[in-house]
């Protein structure tokens, strides 16, 4: 029997949520899209309570209050700089649900667990508990409870694979014998072991496409979910989810210069470090906060390239006092936001957002390349590999073809480092010597404060 | 096995949605894009709820967990969400 209201209210839901997601193009209709998408949720639950036969109502309110109570606590104090840990462990707590949901469904309707429902089942618990161990890997990293950097192994990819496989043999057989309590639980508990192998090997600099991966798969979940009990608005919102994951996921491996298949398996690792070029003592141009404040004062347009370092440093806020700066003596400033630059899509728009600068200053790698001869000064705070000229020109580089912005193209550049060490890839950079580049060696944020004093004291 | 076919249109068709929606996001607000995703994919909560409120014991404490997970995604990706989309700002620039 068809519930015509219920149906209705997660019709409105889909049509909200689809609205609230088209609100995101343009940062002036974006919250009033996700008003939209706010009441499409209130909708789908409101209709979902009363729609349902509910029997039993306090372990409901315990879980709403005990959520709201923690969501709501998360959102208000955590600060912006945390915001990759956060999403990811968001990652975990979504695929969460959906794996529990599975397995209740496996409890519930034991005897009468059909091949295809088990097929849905298996997909939901699988995707979920891989997210959910894979995003708390991630989490820790970004948190750095984990070391960061990639942990690898004699073996590591034969057992990953030889587990990948194990563990869908056992989906097969469950298809086919979807009463079997011990193969479930077995694939459950693998899947998560999974999870965690899959990003051990992965370093902070690749974040991003895990991030985005994990979010894929979330929505996967929760898709699968929708199959398994027969749940239209689950699938289309878990399928909105899945593919916002996937684009994101291949924006990101595009900007890295990675193979899509190499980021679907999760596959990522490490690029090899090839350390035998370029080696040599090479001269570089060392200068001071004066220079620097000499060198912007004469020019008409700067672009700033912020990196992680940026917000390792903290230094947002000062960035934007100096770019308020050089605006108030008439020089154009932009940003040039790379789109791997961080440890997630949009972070650094994000923390420059948080500063107050202006969203139409942010600009993507692509606006700024054409216009980067025209660019009196390039600033570079904090990053390395997604500014390293040799991506474009050095056959050899593991970089070789990822796209990055063209500083060295800009008449000076103007590189603010902790010290000559090299990025994240361990990769030479030779931006460092060329002729038109200025090193201002210091912490990011140390640095960019002396120069915002210096263009005060005039 | 009516249903299922259903379902597999609809998968499919949101999939379509879904891409040529986000396609047009802005990169600017990547991150608040993974937010509210997040949130709305936090609709599993409508699953989670009709397991807790059930009269089965084992279902009511799975439900539990998995109402508590959906609405901390819930409550705490729209609110996040917004707090971002707050700070993208357009200010007036004299130059």
């Amino acid at each position: 029997m068809v519930n015509y209201s219920l149906e209705i209210t997660y019709i409105a839901a889909s049509v909200l949520f689809i609205m609230g997601l088209k609100g995101l193009s343009h940062p002036e209709s974006a919250r009033r899209g996700m008003h939209y998408a706010e009441v499409g949720m209130l909708l789908a639950v409101v209709g979902t309570l009363l729609g349902n036969n509910i029997i039993t109502w306090e372990w409901i309110v315990v879980g709403i209050v005990v959520g709201s109570a923690i969501g709501s606590a998360m959102a208000i104090f955590m600060p912006m700089t945390a915001m990759p840990q956060r999403i990811a462990l968001s990652h975990a707590f979504g695929a969460l649900a959906a794996v529990l949901v599975g397995i209740n469904e496996f409890v519930v309707k034991h005897e009468e667990i059909t091949s295809g429902l088990m097929g849905a089942l298996g997909f939901e618990v699988l995707f979920g508990a891989l997210t959910v161990t894979g995003s708390l890997m991630a989490f820790g990293k970004l948190q750095e409870l984990v070391k960061s950097a990639p942990i690898t192994y004699k073996g590591q990819n034969f057992v990953n694979i030889t587990l990948f496989f194990i563990t869908i043999g056992m989906f097969v057989y469950l298809i086919f014998n979807p009463h079997d309590t011990v193969v479930f639980y077995s694939m459950i508990g693998l899947s998560f072991l999974i999870g965690i192998f899959l990003v051990l090997p992965i370093g902070g600099a690749d974040m991003p496409v895990v991030i985005s991966l994990m979010n894929s798969y979330a929505g996967l979940a929760a898709a699968a979910t929708g199959f398994a009990i027969d749940n239209k608005v689950l699938i289309i919102a878990g399928s909105l989810d899945g593919s916002s994951g996937f684009i994101l996921s291949i924006i990101m491996s595009k900007a890295m210069n990675r193979s899509f298949t190499n980021v679907l398996f999760g596959a990522v690792g490490t690029p090899q470090v090839d350390t035998s070029t370029l080696h040599q003592e090479r001269p570089i141009t060392k200068i001071g906060v004066e220079d620097a404040k000499f060198i912007l004062e004469q020019s008409d347009r700067v672009v700033v390239v912020p990196g992680y370092g940026m917000a390792v440093a903290q230094a947002q806020h000062t960035v934007r006092e100096l770019s308020d700066e050089l605006e108030k003596r008439g020089t154009k400033v932009e940003f040039a936001i790379h789109p791997v630059a961080g440890r997630m899509p949009g972070h650094m728009n994000v923390l420059l957002a948080e500063a107050d600068v202006s969203y139409d200053q942010l600009l993507e790698m692509e606006m700024i390349n054409p216009t980067m001869d025209t660019v009196d000064v390039a600033i570079v705070i904090g990053a390395n590999d997604v500014v390293n000229p040799a991506a474009r020109t050095d056959k050899g580089s593991p970089i070789y073809g990822m796209p990055i912005i063209d500083v060295d193209k800009a008449k000076t550049v103007i590189v603010m480092k902790r010290s000559m060490a090299t990025g994240f890839a361990g990769i030479e950079n030779p931006l460092f010597y060329e002729s038109n580049t200025k090193m201002l060696f210091g912490d990011a944020k140390k640095v960019l404060q002396e120069l915002v004093a210096e263009f005060n004291k005039s | 096995m009516f249903p299922l076919i259903e379902s597999i249109y609809i998968l499919i068709l949101a999939g379509f949605v879904g891409f040529e929606v986000i396609r047009r996001v802005t990169p600017t607000l990547h991150t608040p894009l993974m937010s509210a995703t997040n949130a709305i994919s936090g609709i599993s909560l409508v699953g989670s709820l009709v397991a807790a409120g059930s009269d089965q014991f084992v279902s009511q404490m799975l439900g539990l967990v998995a109402v508590t997970a959906a609405t901390i995604n819930v409550v705490g990706g729209f609110w996040i969400t917004e707090r971002m989309l707050k700070m993208f700002k357009r200010k007036e620039r004299k130059s």
